[in-house]
C-alpha cells in the first residue's frame, strides 16, 4: 500500500514544475499549458486526500472527488477562454510572445 | 505491487510534465501534456477513483488537449522554436524549486495518516453530488455557459457585423 506522503509529494513536485513553466516560459500557449500542470497537481492532491480520509473527522464521503470535479470544469473553460485570448492577441499583434504584448505596461 | 505501480504512475506525470516545460517544440509540449494528464489518470486509479479517472481521460486527455492542438495550428507555429524560454529562468527554477521544497517538508513533517485508501462506492457520489452539492454543480454549468459564449465573442472575427469598426483602420 502507498503512503499518502508519496501523492502529496507527487502533487508538489507536479506543482513546482508548472510554477517553472509559468514564470520561465515566453509563449502564451506553453504558458497555459504549464498552468494545466499546476491544476492537475491540485486535483491529485485533493483525491489523495479524499481517498485516505474517507470517513476520517469532518471530511465528508466524497468531497475531495467533488471538488475535483469543480476544479476540471473550471480547467475546461479557463481553457477555452485562455485560447480564445490567445488568437485575439494573435490576430491584433501578430505574435503569442507575452514578452511583446506590452500594451497594459506604462 | 501497488508501490511499483504507483513509482511507474509518478514516472509518467513528472516526466510528461518535464517535458512539457523543457520541450522547444510546442506540439510536443502538448503531447508531453497529454502523457502527464494520462499519468495523473493512473494516479486516480490507484487511489480508487475511478470516475475522476474516466473524466480526466475524457476532458484533458480528448478536449483540452484538441483545443491546444488547434490554438497551436491557428497561431503561427514557425514561430514559436525562437520564443522559448526568457532571461528570468534561473530565478524562476530557483522559486520553483523553493516552492516544491516548501510544500514537500510540509507534507512531510505532517501527522501521519496510517488510514487505508478506501473504495467509495459510486452512488453515493452521484447522491452527494447533486443533494449537497447541488448549488455549485448549477453554477459550474453557468460557468461553463459564459465561458463558452465568451470564447466565442473573443475569438469571432471583428468585422463580420460591426460596420461602425469599418473605419478603424488599425485592426487586422
Amino acid at each position: 500500500m502507498v503512503p499518502l506522503l508519496y501523492f502529496q509529494l507527487l502533487g508538489a513536485a507536479l506543482f513546482g514544475i508548472g510554477l517553472y513553466g509559468v514564470l520561465a516560459r515566453r509563449s502564451a500557449v506553453l504558458i497555459v499549458l504549464s498552468i494545466e500542470l499546476m491544476l492537475n497537481a491540485v486535483n491529485i492532491n485533493l483525491i489523495a486526500a479524499a481517498s485516505y480520509l474517507n470517513g476520517i473527522g469532518r471530511f465528508d464521503a466524497f468531497d475531495g472527488q467533488i471538488i475535483a470535479i469543480f476544479v476540471i470544469t473550471v480547467a475546461a473553460a479557463e481553457v477555452g477562454l485562455a485560447f480564445a485570448i490567445i488568437l485575439r492577441m494573435y490576430r491584433n499583434r501578430g505574435t503569442v510572445n507575452v514578452d511583446e504584448i506590452n500594451i497594459l505596461k506604462w | 505491487m501497488q508501490l511499483a505501480l504507483f513509482i511507474i504512475v509518478a514516472i509518467f506525470t513528472i516526466g510528461g510534465a518535464l517535458g512539457v516545460v523543457a520541450t522547444r517544440n510546442v506540439v510536443h509540449a502538448a503531447l508531453f501534456l497529454l502523457l502527464s494528464l494520462l499519468g495523473a489518470a493512473g494516479a486516480y486509479l490507484l487511489l480508487f477513483a475511478e470516475f475522476l479517472a474516466l473524466v480526466q481521460v475524457l476532458i484533458y486527455g480528448g478536449a483540452i488537449t484538441i483545443v491546444v492542438l488547434f490554438a497551436v495550428m491557428l497561431t503561427r507555429s514557425s514561430e514559436y522554436p525562437r520564443i522559448t524560454d526568457n532571461k528570468q529562468w534561473p530565478l524562476a527554477l530557483l522559486t520553483a524549486a523553493a516552492l516544491s521544497g516548501v510544500l514537500g517538508a510540509a507534507f512531510w513533517l505532517a501527522p501521519e495518516v496510517v488510514a487505508e485508501p478506501q473504495a467509495p462506492v459510486f452512488s453515493d457520489l452521484a447522491a452527494s453530488l447533486f443533494t449537497k452539492w447541488a448549488l455549485p454543480f448549477e453554477i459550474a454549468s453557468l460557468v461553463l455557459l459564459v465561458a463558452l459564449i465568451g470564447a466565442i465573442i473573443i475569438a469571432r472575427a471583428q468585422n463580420v457585423d460591426a460596420p461602425t469598426d469599418a473605419s478603424s483602420d488599425g485592426e487586422a
